[in-house]
């Protein structure tokens, strides 16, 4: 842990005991971050193979709803992640902006797999194919494997957690990885 | 019929076609001025009663190019796959999306991905790439598309 920086899990503030209650303190922006980051909607967006392990890390085994992940909306408008499972292709690339702009703010990107990270194996020699969603919507989260295993995804899901915990915006990344 | 009567009994149908040994079904080639003939035949026939076309594809082999028709039969549980090598640099073969329906929606695909004109379908045009892709063929071999690919 970094020398005067809180955990980032715990409930950012002070609660104090009394008889009858009991009384939080703490700074709204902290307590906003700390709630918003335990209750994020994904969309269901899935163009390949990443979406099965996306499926698989949603239903009974993996269960990210125990992490706050399981209301998957199938509208942009009451989403706040959109995990981008799969390849995404020339054609697909103006659709997945639109979905993206469709997101209220505060929103959030993960990118699942090779593919969305980088084109994966259709890096080379292919026409259609998008090299990165990078360059279509700001990402936040990037997993790596072909494609990710579901603890991979929630490590992936955690992450973005911290990061909105620690107050991290898209453009100034400081997770605290030495939380332990 | 066994699968060696089978063969026997197709290859009656039709003259000049040829069998390819090994594989799981039975295979074989026919010239594609026979081709369209033949289809009817296999779709009528009491005996064969092909009514399912599975797959309906294309190689390109820089050489020429090989339509692959997959058939099968509801009926008698037969399945057969009937190839036709056309010309590269002018494809042309009859439709059989009279014969199968399913076969418009793959002839236009085949159209657009490999450039292969099928003579008297009602609808060729393009499938899934959009609107400026007309004689371009991305899955030819010797395509390329200088914006959009990195060589290995």
């Amino acid at each position: 842990m970094i020398e005067g920086q809180r955990p980032v899990t715990e409930f950012p503030g002070q609660v104090h005991q009394t008889p009858t209650g009991g009384i939080m303190t703490g700074a709204i922006a902290d307590v906003i971050n700390w709630a918003r980051s335990n209750s994020l909607w994904p969309l269901t967006f899935g163009t390949s193979c990443c979406a099965i392990e996306m499926m698989s890390t949603a239903s009974a085994k993996y269960d990210w709803s125990r992490f706050g992940f399981e209301v998957a909306r199938a509208t942009p408008r009451q989403a706040d992640v959109i995990i981008i499972a799969g390849t995404i292709v020339n054609k697909m690339a103006p659709v997945l902006k639109r979905l993206y702009d469709q997101i209220p703010d505060p929103k959030y990107v993960i990118a699942m797999g090779a593919c969305a990270t980088s084109g994966g194996p259709f890096f080379y020699n292919t026409y259609s194919v998008v090299k990165g969603a990078d360059h279509v919507i700001p990402v936040d989260v990037y997993v790596a494997g072909c494609p990710p295993r579901p603890e991979a995804l929630l490590h992936a899901l955690i992450t973005l957690q911290e990061k909105i915990k620690s107050g991290g915006k898209r453009e100034r990344i400081d997770i605290n990885l030495d939380k332990q | 019929m066994n699968r060696e009567e089978l063969q026997a009994y197709i290859g009656d149908l039709g003259a000049g076609l040829t069998f390819e040994e090994g594989g799981d079904w039975i295979n074989f080639f026919v010239e594609p001025a026979a081709f369209r003939e033949l289809m009817l035949k296999l779709r009528a026939d009491e005996q064969l009663a092909f009514d399912y076309l599975f797959c309906l594809t294309c190689v390109d082999w820089k050489t020429h190019l090989t339509m692959v028709y997959h058939l099968s039969s509801t009926r008698y549980r037969y399945n057969i796959v009937v190839k036709s090598k056309l010309d590269r640099t002018t494809p042309e073969i009859e439709t059989i999306c009279d014969i199968w329906r399913t076969a418009e929606f793959h002839e236009r695909e085949v159209y657009e991905l490999f450039g292969v004109t099928f003579l008297n379908h009602p609808d060729l045009r393009l499938l899934i790439l959009p609107d400026g892709w007309e004689g371009k063929n991305p899955m030819r071999k010797d395509y390329e598309d200088e914006v959009n690919m990195i060589k290995l």
